[in-house]
């Protein structure tokens, strides 16, 4: 039987957008979230870490509502576009980016702190503009924060099984990701084709992990300066 | 029209009130900046914070600050940090550690348009002797260099103010020694008006032209040096001002014979162990002011040199058995001798004596390390340096 590399695929398209929309939107948050005094901070940040905590089931299920024809933001789409992002790939990439927030959120955040305010105050003082600092300075040294969020996004959205299964379904080429093409060797008792599919992608996450350390050791983060 | 642009010294206005939980600043200061002026106080009393908000890096203070006939701060007016055009050396210098040394001290050189550009970035890497470390990592950097870099790095964003908050606080003594020189040629050759912020005394004397007393909030005096360090009701903010009158001199010339260097002011000349300065260069000397006798007559034979003729201003009142004398001799100028002589010699105010100054120090201006001379003056002039 050929090897079939179909849900893997998918499965790093579906990881590596995620991480792109993610680094768009959570690096401005992450960015608020670490440098803001407002009250608000303590809600955004438990709003940010409720994926960490609720069971991918729940998640899948709140997502299912919502994305579905009948759904607020489904609903919506459906009149705009004419078709709903459940069982979707658009939408398992929704879902994933909702999944997979904290992963990337928290590093970074992590990271514009141990940066702090000095450096910008340094670069404001010699004549810098905000944007200009915030690309010249504080994102370059917490280049370790974005590193490692990543990373992590990526292989938190590329080992995701309840949210996909709950609102991605199973189609090939569409929504059959890795975990859920695993889940189904298993089921259907075909083992050998579950093996092939689960060591690919332990060496792939193994090899890519090992490049992500060796590369953060270069490039060592001192904080202060 | 800009007095910077007319060649005179800039003038500062500052009036600024800042109200935390523990902690009142209410600060007002006028000053004309030329040369280094220092802001000396204790640990604690504000003076980071107005620096700061001289700077512009503070929104919190209320107020008004003016430089040079242009609006920095006022009821309508804030200008951001960017557009102040005043450079600014932090403590713990705040390298830029994702770039090379290079790459630091260009970063606001390369946010200053053309036209504004006084100073080459070579000039500048000769003057603070970067050559041999421009395309290293800054992390690999020691305290005294990432110092020197981050000088480089102000003034190559072509400040029309240079404020410095206590540049020298994170090194130690001998580290110190080696950077002071650096902050000298800032102000010296570059010729950029310089706020120091500073709690150590030593720096001070060595360093400002003009000193800013601050205490608890506030600012208690402001002028040069020598009038604001001798005037007695300000020694309790003073603190280790104590120690003796500082007399803004010239160098008169030098005796290489003799080894010694002779110094010009106001009451005329005196006599101090020879430093490494040109002639005509300004230079504050010491005088501890248990090392200044009074005599009524001139004496005859004496081994002290110096001998200022003047008269009393004032004793200071004093429940001990020693009394402070304050003495004109065309400087304001401290004795501090027993109380039991003030009345077998009945000085009084306007009496006219002749001051006996049996050594005077200057703070040590040589580059680098302090020389064999630097060494014996510090001794000869009683270790005031507290090494």
């Amino acid at each position: 039987m050929p090897f079939d590399f179909g849900p893997l695929w998918l499965s790093v398209q579906l990881s590596a957008i995620t991480v792109g929309i993610l680094m768009f939107v959570g690096t401005p948050v992450a960015w608020w979230l670490a440098r803001t005094r407002s009250r608000l901070r303590v809600v955004v940040e438990a709003v940010v870490a409720l994926p960490l905590v609720l069971p991918p089931t729940v998640l899948g299920f709140y997502l299912l509502l919502m994305l579905g024809p009948d759904g607020p933001l489904g609903g919506l789409l459906v009149s705009v576009t004419g078709r709903s992002l459940t069982f979707s790939f658009e939408g398992l990439v929704f879902a994933s980016a909702i999944y997979s927030l904290p992963f990337v959120v928290q590093p970074v955040q992590g990271a514009f702190e141990a940066v702090g305010r000095g450096p910008l105050e340094a670069a404001f003082a010699l004549r810098a503009r905000a944007l200009d600092a915030f690309f010249t300075v504080a994102v370059p040294m917490a280049r370790r924060g974005f590193i490692t969020g990543g990373v992590l996004g990526f292989a938190h959205t590329l080992g995701e099984f309840g949210v996909v299964l709950m609102v991605g379904g199973n189609i090939p080429g569409e929504t059959r990701v890795i975990s859920i093409a695993v889940f189904e060797h298993v089921e259907t008792l075909n083992y050998p084709a579950a093996h092939a599919l689960s060591a690919v992608l332990l060496c792939f996450c193994f090899v890519v992990l090992v490049t992500v350390y060796a590369v953060n050791r270069r490039f060592p983060v001192h904080a202060g300066g | 029209m800009p007095a910077a642009e007319q060649g005179g010294a800039p003038r500062l206005e500052a009036d600024l009130v800042l109200d935390r939980k523990d902690f009142r600043l209410e600060a007002s200061l006028d000053v004309r900046l030329s040369g280094v002026t220092a802001i000396f106080g204790p640990s604690g009393c504000g003076k980071t914070t107005f620096l700061r908000a001289i700077a512009g890096l503070e929104r919190e203070p209320r107020g008004r600050i003016v430089f040079d006939a242009t609006v920095w701060q006022d009821d309508r007016t804030f200008v951001a940090a960017r557009d102040r055009r005043a450079g600014l050396v932090f403590q713990d210098a705040r390298l830029f550690s994702h770039l090379t040394v290079r790459g630091n001290i260009l970063y606001g050189h390369r946010r200053t348009p053309k036209g504004e550009r006084m100073f080459r970035p070579e000039t500048v890497v000769r003057l603070m002797d970067l050559d041999s470390l421009l395309g290293r990592r800054v992390s690999s950097l020691s305290g005294g260099e990432r110092q020197r870099v981050s000088f480089a790095r102000a003034v190559l964003a072509n400040p029309r103010l240079l404020l410095m908050d206590e540049p020298l606080a994170s090194l130690d003594q001998d580290r110190k020694e080696d950077i002071l020189p650096f902050i000298e040629r800032l102000a010296g050759e570059l010729r950029i008006p310089t706020l120091y912020v500073s709690h150590e005394i030593d720096e001070v004397v060595r360093l400002a032209s003009d000193l800013v007393l601050m205490s608890e909030g506030r600012i208690v005096a402001s002028g040069p040096i020598e009038e604001v360090s001798n005037r007695f009701d300000l020694r309790s903010y003073a603190g280790r001002l104590d120690a003796g009158s500082i007399i803004r001199m010239r160098v008169a010339g030098h005796d290489p014979e003799t080894g010694i260097t002779r110094f010009a002011f106001a009451g005329g000349e005196v006599i101090g162990p020879r430093v490494d300065m040109a002639k005509g260069a300004e230079v504050n000397l010491r005088v501890r002011s248990r090392d200044v006798a009074i005599a009524l007559d001139p004496p005859g034979r004496t081994s002290i040199l110096n001998v200022l003729p003047g008269k009393v201003v004032e004793i200071a009142p004093n429940d001990g058995p020693q009394a402070h004398v304050l003495l004109d001799v065309g400087a304001p100028l401290w004795a501090r001798i027993m109380r039991r002589s003030v009345d077998a010699l009945e000085l009084v105010p306007g009496r006219p004596i002749y001051a006996l100054v049996k050594a005077v120090a200057v703070d040590r201006r040589s580059l680098g390390r302090p020389t064999a001379m630097d060494l014996s003056l510090a001794e000869r002039g009683g270790g005031e340096r507290g090494r």
